[in-house]
């Protein structure tokens, strides 16, 4: 029992409780702020496994684009002050059943399986060697996975700015 | 309380995934299940890293996987919140049950 186990039990609590209070609460906007703590709780996980490079695009993606994007269109989209409708009980039990089963049947997998690790020389997740392996156009390497996500975001991008284009009435 | 190693980076990732279905199965509102997709898609990431780290050390693919689910993640949070929006400016609603014009 070190400070090290300590951190991690510490961030999992917080990871697991804050996405438990973010698809539980009534409150919407306090659903957007426990899923905005649950990301940092799951970016210091990623620090704790020493993937310093992933943690920070966790932070800068998830929690600096994707919750500020939720919380704006709370904004355009909610009146203050006003709670979710209530579910029907039936939907929560039976929704609460599912998930409950599901994941006693992923966990009884898991627990049964054994994974063998690999004898390799671990290589550092350095922003170097990221960088050289996402540029690499032999073999293994992501030149071409790396640019077909650039034209995704591009053809994202273009398609949000159509879709949430506010169509003129028609004037002659 | 054991030294923390594969079992439980699985656990967390299992529960996170169906916690955020959960909430996919529970929400009716457009937004908070946007949300729960979120939760689902960070459980997954935090398998590969896992995986990556503990299995594969040698190798850097869960990390690259992790780093394009976040992109694709971040162009689906963007089109879905413009469709959001467009579908609150025609119906005055973001309620799953009151946008059902497809389905007659």
């Amino acid at each position: 029992m070190n400070g090290s186990t300590i951190i991690f039990y510490l961030l999992a609590a917080l990871t697991l409780t804050c996405g438990l209070l973010s698809v539980s609460t009534r409150q919407i906007f306090r659903a957007a702020i426990y899923l905005l703590f649950s990301l940092i709780g799951i970016a210091g996980i990623y620090f704790w496994l020493q993937y310093e490079f992933i943690a920070a695009v966790q932070i800068v993606v998830y929690v600096g684009g994707i919750v500020v994007l939720i919380i704006f269109s709370i904004f355009l989209t909610q009146q203050a002050g006003e709670k979710l409708a209530k579910q029907k009980v039936g939907r929560k039990i039976f929704s609460a059943l599912a998930v409950f089963c599901g994941f006693a049947l992923t966990m009884l997998q898991v627990y049964q399986h054994t994974f063998y690790e690999t004898s390799e020389t671990p290589v550092p997740a350095t922003v170097f060697n990221i960088g050289k392996k996402m540029l690499a156009v032999d073999d293994g390497g992501y030149a071409l996975p790396f640019e077909v996500i650039s034209m995704l975001l591009l053809a994202a991008m273009i398609g949000c700015i159509v879709i949430a284009l506010r169509s003129k009435p028609e004037t002659k | 309380m054991m030294e923390p190693g594969l079992y439980h980076i699985l656990f967390i990732s299992a529960a996170l995934f169906f916690i955020g279905m959960y909430g996919f199965l529970t929400r009716r509102n457009l937004i908070t299940m946007l949300m729960s997709i979120e939760l689902i898609l960070n459980s997954v990431n935090l398998n590969f890293i896992a995986f990556n780290k503990y299995l594969w050390p040698g190798k850097m693919d869960g990390l690259f996987f992790t780093l394009f689910i976040i992109a694709i993640a971040a162009a689906e949070a963007a089109v879905a919140i413009a469709i959001i929006i467009n579908l609150y400016r025609s119906h005055k609603s973001i309620d799953v049950e009151n946008a059902e014009d497809l389905k007659y």
